[in-house]
């Protein structure tokens, strides 16, 4: 390949990839936000920081997408950088999944928020699919539980109320 | 509608986001940061094809000089019964 190919191709690249993070960007950002537990705080740096090295891995694999959905890559990205990194994380106690576990966190943003199916989830996660249903439904229970009276006290073991049964 | 269906309804209206600003020049960050990743592999990629290179061309030369797969000289005469 002549340099004046590979030039004009890695220029196409960089704008089609530009105009894919503009318009996914705002998405995975949130997604990230609640997996970092930054959903509503001003300041976002780690969920910015996921994002960019997400988008990174994305950019590498741009040539090589070969009629996958860029959007999933990004995801897959992002779930995967966020599972390898979240042992390391400290746990945050602010946003809405704040009681959640890192995994707990992923199901749900998977789930709920993306939309994932069930089975695509499970395979995301490398999880069995009735799991990922038993820790939707456990996560929901969490979320949606007063939060406890001395919030200061171990956030470890919040006090879980039965779920209701469907 | 199931009470797990409302549930879950509940908790995706709470991860609804708000409007929130990208972070400025994020793409051409995302992008300098992917070209370094596909740069390093590509040095990993260059650095194992000439060790690769390498050890073959060691062996094919001590092959030529040491003979290693010679057979060895024999240690024992035939035997030796008549004359």
């Amino acid at each position: 390949m002549t340099a004046r190919r590979r030039v004009a191709q890695e220029r196409r690249r960089a704008r089609e990839f530009e105009s894919f993070v503009a318009g996914a960007a705002g998405r995975l950002l949130h997604a990230a936000r609640l997996l970092t537990g930054e959903d509503g705080a001003p300041e976002t740096p780690a969920a910015e920081q996921l994002l960019t090295i997400a988008l990174a891995g994305t950019y590498a694999r741009w040539g090589r997408l070969r009629g996958e959905d860029p959007y999933e890559v990004a995801r897959s990205e992002l779930i995967g950088r966020y599972a390898r990194t979240a042992w390391r994380r400290r746990t945050r106690t602010a946003g809405v999944l704040a009681r959640l576990t890192p995994q707990e966190r992923m199901v749900l943003v998977l789930r709920l928020y993306e939309g994932v199916a069930e089975e695509q989830t499970a395979a995301a996660l490398g999880l069995p699919p009735e799991r990922v249903g038993a820790i939707l439904w456990r996560a929901c229970a969490t979320v949606l539980a007063p939060p406890p009276p001395d919030s200061s006290a171990g956030s470890d073991s919040p006090q879980q109320p039965e779920p209701a049964t469907p | 509608m199931t009470r797990a269906d409302q549930t879950e309804a509940q908790v995706r209206r709470l991860l609804h986001d708000p409007y929130a600003p990208i972070p400025p020049y994020l793409a051409e960050r995302a992008m300098a940061r992917g070209r370094r990743v596909l740069r390093r592999r590509r040095v990993a990629r260059l650095v194992v094809w000439v060790l690769a290179a390498a050890v073959l061309i060691g062996f094919a030369v001590w092959v030529q000089i040491a003979d290693p797969f010679a057979e060895p000289p024999s240690t024992t005469t035939p035997d030796f019964d008549s004359w």
